[in-house]
């Protein structure tokens, strides 16, 4: 229902006195490189996009959806993958003894989440809950330009606005004080592709890679349909002679 | 009746088990007016709708998990680790949208040509209680991923029966299994939309079994008179639906590869939380109009009556309309009017997709308003004052002098044939 969502964003705005400080900055356009009928994931913006999800994101939001295994897709090598689920210690068991224990993290493993649970998210963010971002571009009004938009746009609040104890001012967020502070600051990851870690960088590859992470399949899917409409138009178009021939006669 | 064949085995069958012989008087031979335009294509898209409905769900029920700790996660495990799940899900969410496209342009088509009159009124009533299935089917079948949406659609759907005096309340609570909408809601809405398909199933049989009764409806809304006014179903319509189901499949495709989540919205990609109540709570697109009926009306009783009223008014359509002639091409007043119901209607659908307030407010209330006013007055006094435009002799007769195009599309104009 976008054209309608679109309508009454321009019915609000034309209302004027709706447009109160509360109201959000409607998200950007971004002209994704996967976005379109035909348009693939860039696959370097996707594993830098990955590096800020680990460095950054993965402090406070989890990708529980999301397998290790899946980063074979996004280009890194069994060995690599490997490696990078090794890195984290996940809880099993319980073993013979009936005891639960920590080993290293396997491909088939999920993504481990940063709390154990929502109220530990809670007690650790001052009372705020960051949200799983498995199906974040798909759970959002806007999708990756709303994420874009959130992350790259934070800025000083005008005069007017007094903003509650730790909340940050986003013209993108509802109600525009969101609580989680800047994620991205320059340089705050260093790329392996030489790429230079800006804000706008940054927010472009990681709202990149959480686009995979939402809808892994997007490239099988759209290159299946390409293949499902041209045969149909072919199906369609012999059917339609055939339609023609029969009722030749009729007619 | 019976079937020419040489085969031994299909006659060993036929002798004992008609089967041969009932597909062929219902499917081949069956005589089918020779005018039929495309709009009679979405009977036999809507049955391929559910048949491509039944198939994908028995398969995404291989591999969900109705409870409402896992129904979130079971339902992405389908969209990234079940062989093509994702295509079995998104042709069944998108597969319930076009199932409901197909069956309103099926409805509105019987209003045009007034196939719900005499002798088909049975027809139209299993129509009815067939889409009240749907409804229901559809609604339970959107709670299944245990999104926000879904749970919180679910509450709201629910709490409309509380609104019932005395009996509100535990009428609502033994819907829900406990005082909440919960697991136990969860379970049995599974059960129920495991179940429904099949009851429509078995309605459809009746639906064409009462079709086949008085044949088809067609165009010019007059009753086939003889042979030369029909042709048999097969090859001709056989070869006109499979290239409506052409046209119709590209659509679907379309949805399903390049905009599967177009139709949906982004909160049911979020988790039910029974504690975090979304802004704006909305059902699927085609339940829209009905909602916006429901919150047209200030009172919440009233609200649900109304909505309820929406469609059970069309049980007496057959009734209201007291006009003679069936087709609205002969038909001058009622033509523009039909028109008119048709813009109301998608005007509901945008009311029910934004909040109950302002211009939205008014625009609903107006076409709540013109919604009964057509149905319950303008239908019966249009039927006495309308004076008709006249008929022609036969079917035959009119696509014979139509001539080459189409067979006596619906604009086929009859004057100068008195």
């Amino acid at each position: 229902m976008r054209p309608i969502a679109a309508l009454a964003l321009c019915l609000a705005l034309a209302g004027g006195p709706a447009l109160a400080a509360g109201d959000t900055t409607p998200p950007k356009s971004v002209d994704w490189p996967h976005g379109g009928p035909f348009g693939t994931f860039d696959r370097a913006a996707l594993q830098r996009g990955f590096l800020v999800y680990k460095q950054v994101c993965a402090a406070c939001h989890g990708l529980r959806q999301v397998a290790y295994r899946n980063l074979n897709e996004i280009g890194f090598n069994e060995a690599q993958v490997k490696v990078l689920a090794a890195e984290v210690e996940v809880q099993d068991g319980p073993n013979d003894q009936g005891e639960m224990f920590n080993r290293p993290g396997r491909p088939s493993d999920r993504f481990r989440s940063p709390f154990a649970n929502p109220q530990a998210a809670r007690a650790a963010n001052n009372g705020a809950l960051p949200p799983d971002l498995s199906l974040i571009t798909k759970a959002r009004a806007g999708g990756g330009g709303y994420i874009y938009s959130l992350l790259t746009g934070y800025r000083n609040p005008p005069a007017e606005v007094k903003l509650a104890e730790g909340m940050s001012y986003n013209p993108y967020f509802a109600g525009r004080q969101i609580a989680m502070a800047p994620p991205l600051n320059e340089g705050a990851v260093e790329f392996a592709d030489g790429t230079k870690a800006g804000v706008e960088q940054m927010a472009w590859d990681v709202t990149t890679f959480l686009a995979w992470a939402a809808e892994p399949e997007m490239e099988a899917r759209k290159r299946m349909g390409v293949k499902v409409i041209l045969f149909l138009l072919v199906l369609t178009g012999v059917l339609y002679a055939v339609k023609r021939k029969v009722w030749a006669e009729v007619h | 009746m019976g079937i020419q064949t040489n085969n031994s085995i299909v006659k060993w069958i036929e002798y004992r088990l008609p089967v041969f012989s009932t597909l062929n008087h219902s499917l081949i031979d069956y005589p089918t007016p020779r005018n039929l335009n495309y709009w009679y294509n979405f009977g036999s898209l809507a049955g391929v709708c559910l048949v491509v409905q039944i198939i994908t769900g028995i398969v995404l029920a291989m591999h969900y998990t109705p409870h409402a700790s896992m129904a979130f996660d079971s339902t992405e495990h389908i969209m990234r680790d079940v062989n093509y799940g994702w295509l079995l899900r998104y042709i069944h969410a998108n597969g319930a949208s076009m199932f409901f496209l197909v069956v309103y342009i099926h409805i509105f088509r019987g209003l045009y040509y007034g196939s719900y009159k005499m002798p088909r009124e049975l027809l139209w009533w299993l129509g009815i209680v067939i889409l009240l299935l749907m409804m229901a089917t559809a609604f339970m079948g959107y709670v299944l991923p245990w999104g926000q949406m879904s749970f919180w659609g679910a509450t709201v759907i629910t709490n409309l029966f509380s609104a019932i005096p005395l009996v509100g309340t535990p009428i609502v609570e033994w819907l829900w299994g406990g005082f909440a909408v919960g697991n136990a809601t969860l379970s049995r809405f599974y059960s129920l939309h495991y179940l429904l398909p099949f009851v429509i199933v078995g309605l459809v049989m009746l639906h064409l079994l009462a079709l086949h009764q008085h044949k088809s409806n067609n165009p010019l809304g007059i009753d086939i008179k003889g042979p030369q006014d029909t042709i048999p179903f097969h090859p001709y319509y056989t070869a006109k639906d499979l290239f409506g189901l052409g046209v119709f499949a590209i659509v679907f495709a379309g949805f399903v590869f390049f905009a599967p989540n177009y139709l949906g919205h982004p909160d049911n990609y979020i988790e039910a939380n029974p504690l975090v109540t979304p802004a704006h709570i909305v059902p699927e697109w085609y339940l829209l109009p009905f909602y916006a009926i429901l919150r047209s009306i200030p009172d919440k009783f009233l609200g649900v009556v109304a909505m309820f009223a929406s469609i059970f008014v069309l049980f007496l359509l057959p009734w209201l309309d007291t006009s003679r002639v069936r087709s609205a091409t002969f038909r001058p007043i009622y033509k523009q009017v039909f028109w008119l119901l048709l813009i109301c209607c998608v005007a509901l659908g945008w009311v029910g997709a934004n909040p109950p307030e302002g211009i939205y407010l008014v625009v609903g209330r107006i076409a709540t308003t013109f919604y009964f006013l057509f149905f319950l007055v303008l239908m019966p006094l249009i039927g006495w004052f309308e004076r008709p435009r006249p008929l022609p002799e036969s079917i035959g007769a009119s696509v014979a002098k139509t001539g080459g195009g189409a067979p006596a599309d619906a604009h086929a104009k009859p004057e100068g044939r008195v």
